[in-house]
């Protein structure tokens, strides 16, 4: 009866080889999602895609694996009173239009056999694009390009909403006017075209679109940061939910690849969370700025040796993609170990 | 581009999703569960002792 349903839902058609590398490639996205409060994610799509994986299942298998990790993160953010469930509502119903929207364009591309080519080259722009951000950001040391911890614990009396947010509300005051968590009150229509945008996103490329999201709900609808996060997770139980099931609907999620990412995954969030409260994230955000620039050089080189019909091109493509990974995960862990160690010789020394 | 399509009632894909929203809840508890009781442990072999990490 188990071995039934386990086949039927297609955990069996997966060897042991490839689960065990699941089960450890979400364990490092798990680590760098923890920690970055993004990211780790949107590598997953394109290693499927490395893996010769259809793009349909790709896409479809990585919003499934998105959608199980914001359940996870949505129940803790939860419990912490971080959700404005208005603010999530309304972005649910633009962010379904536009996740629609970019499912229909995977699957008309791929009736073109366009999909993994041009899926590809947008991850190499995405990616080239937020790691050069990223890393530009952290060599200048100002701390954006993720979530940051410490603003994320604030009081929500203390947040100070960000001048470009008060132009929009005071420009954009198209009814019905909408007022959310922290009195922020700004325009419905604004969080709707956010909402569409990074659904579209997410439905084409199968990310969660967070990375987008979260920067575009502090600086564009003005909620505060711990707010924003709260909700963003809540939004993409939803979007995630809805999308994966579209996807399952043509065959595009396999739970052979999903239910070992996320068994994987949901420890090493565990882990690279409980590691924010030991080592500062801007030290280690350079290395995630690289790994995004080399996830979008692996893509490229991955892509280049599929078109060429050249299989060494793309095994180190899938090397790179998840080797860049595992180096920033290590040095995750390797610091918060030193530092725990450090603490505790330190506390020893002081009692003697 | 085809249009936008309406989601349909599809058991078999309702319990496939039904199944990872189950598999995240289960996991939620599951690890948080055994980070309480196994959490001191491991840090006394990491840290040599209960440095907080959380």
């Amino acid at each position: 009866m188990l071995s039934s349903l386990l086949d039927g839902l297609g955990i069996l058609g997966t060897s042991p080889e490839m689960l065990a590398l699941f089960v450890g490639f979400g364990l490092v996205v798990g680590v760098l999602f923890g920690f970055f409060g993004m990211g780790g994610s949107f590598l997953v799509t394109p290693a499927l895609l490395m893996l010769d994986y259809p793009a349909p299942v790709a896409v479809g298998s990585g919003m499934a694996f998105v959608f199980g990790t914001a359940v996870i993160a949505t129940l803790k953010h939860h419990d912490l009173g971080q959700v404005d469930y208005k603010l999530g509502v309304i972005m649910i119903t633009g962010t379904t239009i536009g996740i629609e929207a970019g499912r229909a364009s995977v699957y008309y591309l791929e009736s073109l056999g366009l999909a993994g080519g041009i899926i590809s080259v947008a991850y190499v722009v995405l990616l080239g694009g937020v790691g050069a951000m990223v890393t530009r950001d952290a060599l200048k040391g100002d701390g954006g390009g993720s979530v940051d911890h410490e603003a994320a614990d604030q009081d929500l009396s203390e947040y100070e909403i960000p001048d470009i947010a008060k132009r929009i509300q005071r420009t954009v005051r198209i009814p019905p006017m909408v007022t959310l968590r922290g009195d922020v009150r700004v325009s419905a229509w604004v969080i709707t075209a956010v909402a569409f945008a990074t659904g579209l996103l997410s439905g084409f490329l199968g990310v969660g679109g967070g990375f987008i999201r979260m920067p575009a709900m502090i600086y564009a609808i003005g909620v505060p940061v711990p707010v924003a996060v709260g909700t963003d997770l809540f939004e993409i139980v939803f979007s995630g939910g809805l999308g994966s099931y579209l996807y399952g609907q043509g065959g595009g999620v396999n739970l052979g690849i999903v239910a070992p990412l996320l068994f994987g995954s949901a420890l090493g969030a565990r882990i690279g969370s409980a590691a924010t409260a030991v080592v500062d994230a801007d030290g280690i955000k350079i290395y995630f700025g690289g790994m995004l620039l080399i996830g979008a050089v692996a893509v490229g080189i991955g892509e280049v040796g599929s078109y060429l019909g050249n299989p060494t091109l793309e095994l180190l493509g899938l090397v790179l993609v998840i080797g860049a990974a595992v180096v920033v995960a290590f040095a995750i862990l390797y610091t918060t170990i030193a530092s725990l160690r450090e603490t505790r010789r330190r506390a020893t020394t002081a009692a003697d | 581009m085809p249009g936008l399509e309406v989601p349909t009632w599809d058991p078999e894909t309702a319990v496939l999703i039904g199944t990872i929203l189950l598999e995240a809840i289960v996991l939620y508890v599951g690890y948080g569960g055994l980070e309480r009781l196994f959490g001191p442990y491991l840090m006394r072999i990491l840290v040599g002792g209960e440095a907080s990490a959380q």
